[in-house]
């Protein structure tokens, strides 16, 4: 367990200053921030109750008095679910009520808030909108987030370039969390390891209330060989940051969806941003080399 | 048939069965979606006032999908009783709304009337209740069925223990099945949606299930969640044990079809069960539905989807289940916008399920785009036990890690049952009793504490 997680860390360490490096170069994106540090536990500060979202849920344990308490407090660590809570007549001990509740209420904001204007400028970006002109149109019409809104086709078709290799954009999709936690390491480390592949890349952009099914519409407007989109997923209780990049080759509006080829459980408790973006230029790599994505292409 | 009436002086005039069928339905963000929603809360009274003035004829006569084209309401409609439909058909839609409520109309009186009518007069009678009515209906209704016990018994309130996990982890699974168990949850059945749905994979579940529930002597059934011809070919190939086989189905043949589903793969996976499954029978089938499925894979044919889903559950009678269960805020706020809308369909649901005589549950449920949280899903889930519901989900504090959504957790249950004076199943409840979970129907200092399982 602790030899995974210094692992994980030393790896973190040197992709992020890899990916620093070689971010100078790279065109249109600012330096990355450096992620804080998530492997430490919860700091007691004095005169601040310690931060309930840090327990791990696998570890803790809280029913009274159990038969054979160490083997199940052992079992149940093969599980990530709220095992082992004890009760208070029929129902739940309060802690871990509030701890689902900090958890739920991460997933909720993460769908129902926006992504900031500062952290997609911040990130050279320019922003367009879908068809939906607000978050419960978005909710309510997928139809609509598939598609640009007729302003914002006209400024990609104005400021992206032409018939580029590949085209990267960013959506918020159902998590604008995923876009703030992800995006400031995962677009450089992309077009990072798109450069190492020598692989040009057209001009990056952001889409509000987005589908991932607008890509379709992007590769037919800027003639992208390959599009590719990260988008925000749908928030769990285990986290609200779940990030995915779908790619296709030569994507069309109406194609099936099956042409999609997917990078997901992009997160810091899952494929780190850093890693994943090297992870998904290597991708776009063999989809560009076998000109096919989805299930037409073997990974 | 009269299709136009005035509200406030206002002429609204309907051009068919469906437009007055969805415009009479409560709000729900999937009509709108489908574009068949009513476009004004007037409106959608007018709809009702010419619905109520149908009569069972009249909707029998106007199936949503046409009979030469749809095998679900072939099945539907060639399992109707003519005898029973001849005394119901003059009855306009508001006549039969109101025999089904009347004191002297009994739970017998209404499982005979179920076997001559339609799925779209069960949607139509439904779209006339007010919530309450749909639940003061549903509980005179009752259903039972045997697989290993006899679910549905007055009196008795069951769940589904779904030890669901994100890799299929054997010891995770069993974690989970362990502590559900300690506090009374699983009469139903202790069955898994797999993450894996191999053959194999499914087929390891199957027997580690069948070893837990033979070792520890549980009253109950096993099942693993995935497509029919995968468990079937887990029994044929791998000997896997099988009480119960599962299915999602939908309300038309084109929604089946994305299911890759036929009715024939469920005739034979239910043959595959009675002759050489591990339970006793003779209901052996667990289906799961839920409104919406249908738009979602434009197999609706342009009709609203309260309809739909009563079709899946005339669909879901022929194979004598033992268990149906709605997962009614599973498929997100496109369909079911918000809490009001998920209270709504989990009431029409198991009210159209008990009427059309399938023993109904519910995955009372949402996902995290929708505007719901744990309080709306607890609230629906006491309203669903006032109104009979024969089963109801049950996860670690409601957060299923695997399927990413939230439901009814494992305190749920007993909690329920306590309010409303239920029990589980009796031959369930007596080992509850004797592992000494539960006494006199009230969970035990004991009922929690999953380590009791680790003592052999």
């Amino acid at each position: 367990m602790m030899d995974k997680e210094m692992l994980t860390q030393i790896i973190q360490q040197v992709v992020a200053e890899l990916v620093q490096e070689g971010q100078s170069k790279a065109p249109g994106g600012p330096a990355p921030q450096k992620e804080p540090a998530r492997t430490q536990p919860p700091q007691e500060e004095e005169g601040c109750l310690p931060d309930i979202t840090e327990i791990d849920i696998r570890e803790q344990y809280l029913v009274e008095h159990p038969e054979h308490g160490e083997a199940y407090a052992d079992l149940k660590r093969n599980a990530p679910c709220r095992l082992g809570i004890g009760k208070a007549g029929t129902r739940y001990k309060t802690l871990p009520q509030l701890e689902f509740r900090a958890a739920h209420s991460a997933a909720q904001d993460a769908v129902f808030s926006d992504v900031g204007d500062d952290v997609i400028e911040g990130q050279g970006l320019f922003i367009v909108k879908s068809q939906c002109d607000s978050k419960d149109t978005y909710l309510t019409r997928p139809d609509l987030g598939r598609k640009l809104s007729r302003e914002g086709a006209q400024t990609v078709r104005e400021r992206c370039k032409k018939n580029p290799t590949v085209q990267i954009f960013v959506s918020d999709g159902l998590s604008s969390a995923a876009v703030t936690a992800n995006i400031p390491d995962l677009l450089p480390s992309l077009l990072q390891g798109l450069q190492n592949h020598r692989i040009e890349v057209g001009t990056p952009f952001f889409v509000r209330y987005g589908r991932v099914g607008v890509m379709d519409e992007v590769s037919e407007i800027t003639g992208a060989e390959v599009t590719c989109v990260l988008i925000g997923e749908r928030p769990g209780l285990i986290t609200a940051e779940s990030m995915s990049a779908y790619i296709a080759y030569r994507a069309t509006v109406g194609m099936p969806e099956a042409r999609r080829t997917v990078v997901s459980n992009i997160h810091r408790n899952g494929t780190n941003p850093a890693e994943a973006g090297a992870h998904i230029a290597d991708v776009i790599g063999l989809v560009l080399e076998k000109k096919a994505s989805g299930t037409d292409l073997k990974l | 048939m009269i299709l136009k009436t005035k509200l406030f002086g206002h002429v609204y005039e309907f051009k068919s069965i469906r437009e007055v069928m969805a415009k009479a339905n409560e709000e729900k963000s999937g009509d709108k979606l489908a574009g068949i929603a009513a476009e004004s809360a007037e409106e959608r009274v007018a709809a009702k006032v010419v619905l109520a003035n149908l009569t069972l004829n009249d909707l029998r006569n106007s199936p949503a999908v046409p009979y030469e084209e749809d095998e679900v309401t072939r099945i539907i409609q060639d399992d109707v009783n003519e005898t029973i439909f001849r005394e119901f058909q003059n009855m306009t839609v508001a006549e039969f709304r109101e025999w089904l409520l009347d004191s002297n109309t009994t739970s017998e009186m209404i499982r005979r009337a179920s076997r001559g009518i339609t799925s779209e007069i069960v949607a139509g009678v439904c779209k006339l209740m007010s919530n309450l009515d749909l639940i003061c209906g549903a509980k005179k209704i009752q259903v039972t069925a045997h697989c290993n016990t006899t679910i549905g018994l007055p009196g008795t309130f069951s769940s589904r223990l779904q030890p669901n996990h994100t890799t299929d982890d054997p010891k995770g699974i069993l974690a989970s099945a362990m502590e559900g168990f300690s506090y009374g949850c699983g009469d139903a059945v202790l069955g898994l949606n797999p993450v894996d749905d191999s053959v194999e994979s499914v087929a390891r579940i199957l027997k580690m299930f069948d070893e837990f529930k033979n070792k520890w002597e549980i009253p109950t059934q096993i099942c693993v969640l995935a497509h029919v011809t995968t468990q079937i070919a887990a029994a044929e190939k791998m000997g896997a044990p099988l009480d119960l086989v599962f299915q999602s189905i939908a309300g038309s043949q084109m929604g089946n079809e994305a299911f890759g589903l036929t009715g024939e793969m469920l005739a034979e996976g239910r043959a595959a069960v009675l002759s050489r499954g591990t339970s006793t029978g003779p209901n052996v089938m667990y289906f799961e539905t839920g409104q919406g499925s249908e738009l979602s894979s434009e197999a609706h044919n342009g009709w609203d989807q309260v309809t739909m889903e009563a079709r899946c559950y005339g669909f879901a009678k022929r194979y004598q289940p033992f268990l149906v269960n709605t997962v009614v805020g599973f498929i997100g706020p496109e369909y079911l916008y918000d809490s009001k809308q998920v209270t709504r369909a989990g009431l029409e649901d198991h009210f159209m399920g008990k009427l059309t005589g399938v023993p109904m549950g519910c995955d009372a449920c949402y996902t995290n785009h929708m505007k719901t949280d744990q309080n709306d899903i607890e609230n629906l889930a006491t309203l669903l036990v006032a109104a009979g519901c024969t089963y109801l989900m049950s996860i670690p504090e409601g957060d299923d890690c695997m399927l990413m959504y939230q439901c009814t957790g494992y305190h749920e249950i007993p909690t329920l049952r306590e309010l409303f004076g239920l029990r589980p199943i009796p031959e369930f409840d007596r080992w509850l009793e004797k592992m000494g979970f539960s006494e006199n129907g009230k969970l035990t200092s004991k009922a929690g504490d999953a380590s009791v399982f680790l003592s052999r």
